[in-house]
């Protein structure tokens, strides 16, 4: 059997084919798993994909926070199971409470839409665990609320108990500590800005996001 | 009986207000040196059915609490602005 991903979609959710066909060209098999689905465990890992949920109406994952299918992607995170919130996906999470912090509206007050560069700041974690700490992976942002921000308290932890996942080598959003991305305190449900489903291919410039997909469902957090 | 209610939702304190400092400036360019800060939030406007004011004020506490604010960034003030609305249902 081949890993299956499920890929949740929700109204307005429009990374989902990207995210696909990236995981189908690493060789994995991935399903559209739609927003009123109640069951999950059949699945090696969850993703969440970017997009504008619900229209991104109120705040971003705000709406989709309540469909029926987050209840399943709560249990299957808190049974270990490697979930990944992509963009609208991590902002979901945050909203979700399933990672700590908000993202708010980028400090210019600009969508962003180009590539970056980010590096891994720690292996310890179901996106990043096949990576190398230091690496630097160039990765396309797509964005108007990238801005990572969180109490000092909640940064302090996330600094601490290395839960900082990448680093925006430039920060392109302002930040809280050019944070790209960051997981939960296991380890297993991670959340980032960048696109890796848009880096999965030599035609599309970078094949960076790859490595994180292969951590993710092949790494040391794998079902 | 039907009462009409707004939600202020404005950035927490410490957190970034790009789009007030923006304005700040703005402001500023046009001559209104006086101006000290500026803000930006939103205001959402109900209509709840409750028995007395205080209920309808605790039920949409209790939304904005729930959905229609995030605590991570956001401070959220409720105020009652009309009793016994006409439906416009």
């Amino acid at each position: 059997m081949p890993i299956n991903v499920a890929v949740i979609t929700f109204p307005g959710t429009n990374c989902e084919y990207d995210t696909v066909k990236a995981l189908e060209r690493i060789g994995y098999s991935a399903e559209l798993v739609w927003h009123d689905v109640v069951e999950l465990n059949a699945y090696d890992a969850l993703i969440l994909p970017g997009g504008f949920s619900y229209g991104d109406y109120l705040r971003p994952g705000a709406i989709a926070r309540f469909s029926p299918v987050m209840q399943a992607v709560e249990e299957f995170a808190r049974s270990g199971g490697p979930v990944l919130g992509i963009c609208n996906g991590f902002q979901l999470l945050t909203e979700a409470h399933l990672l700590p912090g908000a993202l708010q509206k980028n400090v210019s007050l600009k969508f962003i839409c180009r590539s970056v560069e980010v590096k891994v700041d720690t292996v310890r974690s179901s996106l990043t665990s096949l990576a190398s700490k230091g690496q630097v992976l160039s990765l396309p942002i797509n964005h108007f609320e990238g801005n990572y921000t969180c109490d000092d308290a909640t940064l302090k932890i996330l600094e601490e108990d290395e839960r900082v996942l990448l680093r925006y080598v430039d920060n392109p959003n302002g930040s809280v500590h050019s944070i790209a991305g960051i997981c939960n305190e296991e380890g297993n449900i991670a959340g980032m800005m960048p696109h890796p489903e848009r880096a999965s291919d030599e035609l599309l410039g970078s094949t960076d996001g790859i490595l994180l997909f292969r951590s993710l469902c092949e790494g040391k957090f794998s079902r | 009986m039907l009462y009409e209610l707004s939600v202020e939702i404005m950035p927490k304190p410490g957190i970034a207000d790009p789009e007030g400092a923006t304005i700040l400036r703005a402001l500023h360019a046009l001559g209104f040196d006086v101006t000290r800060r500026v803000a930006v939030g939103k205001v959402i406007k109900l209509q709840v059915e409750a028995d007395a004011g205080e209920e309808a004020l605790q039920i949409v506490e209790s939304m904005a609490a729930k959905l229609l604010a995030n605590p991570v960034i956001e401070v959220a003030h409720v105020s009652l602005v009309q009793e016994h609305v006409a439906s416009t249902d």
